[in-house]
């Protein structure tokens, strides 16, 4: 049994956050929330980005709490079932469309709540991938045109707890001086053990890493043609996706023509860069047919949203006014639960067959 | 034939200074352990730097004369380029990992190379095997222990297969089990593999029975030969040399063993069991615990000590000893029991009033500095412990006379930063002194001069954690002995240690009736 592409995950979560920001159907919004919640716990590693999805169910709750608070203090309250009242604060007519305070609504209270379990939900999507593809195998994965980058944040990601470390060692070792002040005071005090021993550190660390023979590929020149092709590509791909979103201005120069050319140049640069960059990966992620099956499951669930939106689009909103229960459609229901089968791949063995 | 190493007429200097090293012509054949010797300072780290040429390609400086390595000069090859040559390991080898688990580790230096995947592959197994980590791949580097981080390290700067490898102090930090470790895996490269192995060290007597060469350094200048010619008029010895030197013996012997013949000539009464200095009680810990979460660190602890006497804690790694001492401070965590020193519990006390009674050196010392020259050190010390000015500076003067005032902290050798610190935490003249393993970084002379540092501090009750057998036996009137943060053993280190196989010093398994130091056997 072979580990999943990170990649591929990354791939399932974007599917399912594309699906998210499409519905505010609270019926649907939760199921992909459990959707996401079951693949992330048939498929989690024990590890610090393993652990952190909780951080993220956590900071899903905060927005739509934060979500509330904001309708409750300044949003425009609109509805016909009265829940309660609070105090109000004139505002001067320059600032219509603020209302401090006042009548509260079902209605508006709904919504509120909605618009802020949907940006929860893209919130948890972005969390599984995260708990799901080990950001340094995810860096593998990355073109070797950037390795340079690649490396520094590995070495960050590395250098990080040491240097949590550092300052509680050297937080401890004040009280050992009598000192138990706290604050700015402590803050030389504190900071020039530990910057000395980070810079320390980080000498040791670059002089054993050319020693091993990093930066060994320099010998070889970039073309000039790579980095001309790669930031052109770049902006044409900006260019492209601003027109893209600007539908009604879009012309044949702006729109999707332009952002296939700009994506297909930044990759032939991207490429050429890696020619030069002679450092090989070990034991790199393949691409395989368990890691497409599982960005296909995706893809089915935001076809079947999008195609739901061009036939159906009522049902994948909640009414508000009047007020209903929300329709679940089928083809929608099948596509959303299309997106669970990950789940049922076995986990990835803790040691790789030898 | 070639050889592996080779220096013609080199000298080194960083910017106006001195020359770091004067002159220094040697080479070292392919397949040998050569080993470096010399006092902190002389110059055996920028030795070892200029073997594949980070010495002065990385760190600056001006090098004259010439350096090869397997007929490459390092004055037209970087580094990075030797790295299929020269394999280096820094003192620290947490510091040198560049990514988080064995295996990556172990591959990074061939991804560098852009070695094909199923070479790195192969080699990755080969080098787990020959090292024996194979049971550690997953592993993530942090959790390994010292002697497994070292052997890692080793093995990561050996898959690209150099034929020359360089350790700089591999057994210093490390306790004797992760040291027999280490040790145990450099003989098997230099004996199965033919690997060329130099290697920087200051616990000589850990490595010197397996060298071929020795490389005596004395202020940047060389003296190269067998080890028993060398080690005659070496600046550091090991006891078993010193021994040696004092009874005259012909050849000199570099082991135990051999040692142990030679010394059956000798007539030695036995050594009377002499009792320890019995002071009056100035701190006692009664069941003490240390918990983190799940893990017991500390369990249940009874401990007395008196002023006056040093008493020596030690044990493997991971085994307590500086939860213990933190806790006996009363700045570390403590979840059951109480320490009385003079009627009051340090614990409860106003961290100010705390280190009156109890003064703790940490492991490393340094994180106690943070002033730019060590006159303003000494002055906030005062300040800090509310003495009459110029206290700490007159201690520090008795600990290591000349330290001049406007010396950064950072530039003092490790033996004068930790008599800076020392000072410091004895300026409150606290009743009770405790060090975490301070001979960390020490040459003999050094460990030397702490030793009649501690043995002056006649109204203090000293506990220090170390593990090196051979300090412990110059200094400590008492050992206990710790395991899975329980004292097992302690009594008079006489009892103590002359019969146990791990904690013997040289002279007590060579001379035996009880000597522990050569100053005991000669009646000095």
């Amino acid at each position: 049994m072979r580990t999943v592409h990170p990649m591929a995950w990354w791939g399932w979560a974007i599917g399912l956050a594309i699906s998210a920001s499409l519905t505010t159907n609270p019926a649907l919004l939760g199921l992909l929330a459990a959707v996401i919640a079951i693949v992330v716990a048939a498929h989690h590693t024990n590890t610090v980005w393993g652990r952190s999805f909780k951080l993220y169910v956590w900071l899903g709750v905060l927005v739509i709490v934060m979500r509330v608070i904001f309708h409750l203090l300044i949003g425009l309250k609109y509805g016909d079932i009265t829940l309660f009242w609070l105090p109000t604060v004139a505002l001067p007519a320059w600032a219509a469309g603020i209302q401090i305070g006042g009548t509260v609504y079902l209605e508006g209270l709904l919504n509120a709540v909605l618009l802020g379990l949907r940006l929860a939900v893209l919130i948890l999507a972005v969390g599984a991938a995260n708990a799901l593809a080990n950001p340094k195998r995810l860096l593998r994965a990355f073109p070797r045109a950037l390795h340079e980058i690649g490396t520094a944040v590995v070495v960050a990601i590395s250098v990080a707890p040491q240097l949590a470390e550092s300052v509680q060692r050297v937080m401890r070792a004040r009280q050992l001086r009598g000192d138990a002040a706290r604050g700015l005071k402590v803050l030389p005090k504190v900071a020039i053990p530990v910057l000395q021993d980070t810079l320390d550190r980080s000498l040791m660390l670059a002089s054993a890493m050319e020693s091993r023979g990093y930066g060994g590929h320099h010998g070889v020149a970039r073309p000039r043609w790579v980095a001309v092709l790669t930031l052109g590509g770049l902006l044409l791909t900006a260019w492209g996706l601003f027109g893209l979103l600007n539908p009604e201005q879009a012309t044949w120069w702006t729109g999707s023509g332009v952002l296939v050319a700009g994506v297909l140049a930044s990759v032939i640069g991207l490429v050429g860069g890696g020619k030069s960059v002679r450092v090989s990966t070990y034991r790199p992620d393949r691409w395989g047919p368990i890691d497409a099956l599982i960005v296909g499951c995706a893809v089915v669930t935001a076809v079947a949203m999008m195609w739901t939106r061009a036939s159906d689009p009522a049902s994948l909103t909640q009414p508000l006014q009047p007020l209903g229960w929300p329709e679940v459609g089928l083809p929608v229901l099948l596509g959303i639960l299309v997106a669970a089968v990950p789940a049922a791949i076995p986990p990835a063995p803790k040691a790789k067959a030898p | 034939m070639s050889h592996a190493v080779e220096f013609e007429r080199v000298s080194v200097a960083y910017g106006e200074d001195d020359a770091v090293l004067r002159d220094v012509t040697f080479s070292i054949d392919q397949g040998e352990l050569a080993l470096v010797v010399g006092r902190t300072g002389s110059g055996k780290s920028t030795l070892l730097g200029a073997i594949n040429g980070v010495v002065p390609h990385f760190t600056g400086g001006r090098l004259e004369g010439r350096v090869t390595v397997s007929g490459l000069d390092t004055a037209t090859h970087r580094p990075r380029e030797l790295a299929t040559v020269v394999g280096v390991v820094g003192q620290d080898p947490l510091a040198g990992f560049v990514t988080d688990t064995v295996e990556e580790e172990l591959a990074y230096g061939m991804e560098q190379l852009g070695l094909p995947g199923d070479t790195m592959r192969r080699r990755v197994e080969e080098i787990l095997d020959v090292l024996g980590i194979a049971d550690l791949r997953d592993r993530p580097l942090r959790e390994l222990s010292g002697g497994q981080q070292q052997r890692v390290a080793i093995g990561s700067v050996l898959t690209p297969h150099p034929s020359v490898l360089v350790l700089d102090e591999p057994t210093s930090a490390l306790d004797p089990t992760g040291a027999e470790e280490v040790l145990a895996t450099i003989t098997r490269l230099v004996h199965d593999l033919g690997v060329t192995v130099i290697v920087a060290e200051h616990r000589i007597e850990r490595v010197l029975q397996y060298a071929d060469q020795v490389i005596h350094l004395d202020q940047g200048r060389v003296t190269v030969g067998s080890p028993a010619e060398v080690m005659v008029d070496s600046t550091v010895a090991p006891p078993v040399i010193e021994l040696g030197r004092a009874f005259g013996w012909q050849p000199l012997p570099l082991n135990v063993r051999d040692a142990k013949r030679q010394a059956r000539g000798l007539h030695l009464d036995a050594r009377p069991a002499s009792s320890p200095p019995n002071g009056d009680v100035a701190l006692r810990a009664t069941n003490l615990s240390v918990r983190y979460g799940a893990l017991t660190a500390v369990d249940s602890v009874d401990l007395e000590l008196q002023r006056g006497s040093v008493t020596a804690l030690m044990g493997r790694n991971g085994s307590g000893k500086s939860s213990l001492l933190w806790a006996l401070q009363g700045s570390g965590p403590r979840s059951r029991g109480a320490v009385t020193v003079d009627g009051l519990d340090p614990h409860d006390l106003p961290v100010a009033q705390r280190r009156g009674l109890v003064g703790l050196v940490p492991q490393t010392p340094g994180d106690l500095l943070y002033l730019p020259t060590v006159a303003q050190e000494c002055t906030v010390s005062d300040t800090e412990a509310g003495v009459a000015p110029g206290t700490t500076r007159s201690l520090l003067d008795t600990l290591v006379p000349g330290v001049s005032d406007d010396s950064h902290p950072r530039d003092l050798s490790e033996g004068q930063r930790l008599a800076l610190v020392l000072a410091i935490q004895l300026a409150t003249s606290p009743q009770v002194l405790l060090l975490d393993e301070p001979t960390r970084g020490l040459d003999y002379t050094a460990k030397a001069a702490l030793v009649r540092q501690l043995k002056r501090l006649t109204t203090t009750a000293v506990l220090l954690s170390t593990h090196d057998v051979e300090f412990v036996a110059l200094v400590a009137d008492r050992v206990a002995i710790m395991a899975q943060g329980e004292i097992v053993e302690s009594g008079p280190t006489r009892e103590v240690v002359v019969s146990s196989p791990a904690y013997a010093p040289q002279v007590a398994k060579i001379l035996g009736h009880g000597y522990l130091s050569l100053a005991e056997a000669t009646g000095d």
